[in-house]
């Protein structure tokens, strides 16, 4: 997936300008930057929501717009969702589907093996507004999974969970990057963790991107040493 | 059992089947839209709708319109499209712009009727529209066969877009964002929801449509965890409910619409205090 030159922002605002990066398969990209630089527009803009106000993005080659696997942000409607966790799991085949009306077993099977990888199988029958926050993140990151094989994009997964929840997340997501080669971009706030796991930062501040690099090249960078230097805050 | 026999005799009218065949299909229809709606947090568009159907109603009188619906549904759908799908920028503003389209239908329609109607009793028309007190008991044999054909259309959609129906009402970001054509499936459930209110208002009249698109939803979703279950429920309460309100209603002689609704009411407590004892998260 390549960025190149592209503006963000809303009808009459621009957001951050001149944003240009790749994204190679099986890289995880960690977005971080402060509240307000443009972190979540820039993920609605790569998933398609809203249209870049300028420069393009393109998707490799073999990637469809429909084999994204998206794990958004909490809305209040979902938190009292009636829904199992099966049904919301199976949800994210339905790309899969067409104009079909009903599952195959196929993908009646693949809902069942993420649920396993995400270790909730024994939840498929309870109904989601009933687990905690981790678990039902792991609900949410199941269904992105069945709806990619390729590209994973995380909008703050760890936001509202407890440390060891957070720990879990962070292990569940490098792992699927590591092991199974699906290529992650995610959103964060928590820099420490995204310099851990991280082989790609692309950091944003006010109207543009600081920095765009490998780990070690941020590591080396002034964002990363001036911030230790300062003690933490950036 | 002179009450039962009492029903039997009233079984023998055709007006009772009737009344009681599209009482069930649109108890049926409306119960599975309204759980969507409630979980969309748009419980209210079946009231603001109710009224802008009533408001073209009255206008549809007034200028002589022979058959109502005709006029009636066009004029619904369009606002129900309006209302719900007409992007994001207007969805913030979701429940004033549905509360203030219903308030001008109602009083427009009432203003017409009163201007243009040759009716000697106004006030009586208008409390018949509002609370439907005895349309339901004076349907002719095309309107039913309208009513069913519609509702078993209403029920084919909703069964081949169940999947696709859950996805938008449970996320509709990620719904857009993994590429479904999720304007496409919001006009149609505008237009399933339009269709719905227009033929319910023959049932319980336009106040009383909030009623029935909520309560069954409401109650399945005390007692069950899953979407299907909730479904399933609601649509089971609501048909039992209207079977219900429309026998005592024969049998005693009550208005039909707040009859139904009270019996709606009384399965909510119900399932309010056992989804209460078993401990299921409101």
């Amino acid at each position: 997936m390549t960025c190149r030159d592209v503006t963000l922002g809303y009808e009459h605002k621009v957001v951050a300008e001149h944003l240009s990066f790749t994204v190679e398969a099986g890289d995880y990209l960690c977005i971080v930057g402060e509240n307000g630089s443009g972190k979540s527009t820039l993920m609605k803009t790569l998933l398609h929501l809203q249209p870049p106000l300028a420069g393009e993005i393109q998707l490799g080659e073999g990637l469809e717009r429909s084999q994204l696997g998206y794990l958004p942000q909490q809305t209040e409607v979902q938190r009292d969702f009636p829904a199992s966790v099966g049904e919301i799991v199976r949800s994210g085949c339905l790309n899969r589907c067409g104009l079909r009306p009903f599952y195959r077993a196929e993908e009646r099977a693949l809902a069942q093996k993420h649920m396993e990888r995400m270790g909730i199988a024994h939840l498929a029958r309870r109904c989601y507004r009933e687990l905690s926050g981790g678990q039902q993140q792991r609900v949410l990151l199941a269904r992105a999974l069945c709806a990619t094989q390729k590209l994973l994009l995380l909008d703050e997964p760890v936001t509202g969970l407890d440390p060891k929840a957070t720990q879990e997340m962070y292990q569940l997501v490098s792992a699927l990057n590591r092991e199974e080669g699906i290529t992650v971009v995610m959103i964060s706030h928590d820099i420490a963790a995204a310099v851990r796991d991280a082989s790609h930062i692309l950091h944003m501040g006010e109207h543009r991107a600081l920095f765009f690099g490998t780990r070690a090249e941020y590591l080396a960078c002034d964002l990363w040493t001036g911030r230790r230097e300062r003690g933490g805050a950036v | 059992m002179t009450w039962l026999n009492t029903l039997l005799d009233y079984l023998h009218y055709p007006f009772v089947r009737y009344a009681l065949v599209v009482g069930v299909l649109i108890a049926l229809c409306s119960s599975l839209l309204g759980v969507t709606l409630v979980l969309k947090r748009f419980s209210f568009l079946g009231d603001g709708l109710s009224h802008v159907a009533f408001g073209a109603m009255c206008v549809a009188g007034a200028v002589g319109v022979s058959d109502e619906m005709m006029f009636t549904l066009p004029v619904t759908i369009l606002c129900a499209v309006v209302l719900l799908s007409g992007g994001n920028r207007l969805r913030l503003k979701g429940d004033a712009a549905i509360a203030m389209m219903s308030v001008s239908a109602l009083a427009l329609g009432y203003l017409i009727l009163n201007v243009c109607s040759t009716s000697a009793n106004v006030a009586g028309d208008v409390c018949t529209t509002l609370f439907g007190s005895t349309s339901i008991l004076t349907l002719t044999q095309g309107e039913v066969w309208l009513c069913v054909g519609l509702s078993v259309l209403v029920i084919a959609l909703f069964v081949l877009f169940y999947h696709k129906i859950f996805a938008i009402t449970f996320d509709e970001t990620f719904a857009t964002a993994t590429g479904m054509r999720v304007r496409v499936y919001n006009l149609i459930l505008a237009v399933v929801i339009a269709v719905i209110i227009v033929l319910a208002m023959n049932l319980v009249g336009s106040l009383l449509i909030s009623a029935l698109v909520i309560f069954p939803a409401l109650s399945a979703m005390r007692l069950f965890g899953s979407f299907r279950g909730v479904m399933v429920c609601a649509a089971a309460v609501s048909v039992c409910c209207a079977v219900a309100g429309l026998v005592i209603s024969i049998l005693a002689g009550t208005p039909v619409g707040p009859t139904i609704v009270a019996a709606d009411l009384a399965v909510f407590a119900l399932c309010a205090l056992v989804g209460r004892l078993r401990g299921v998260r409101a």
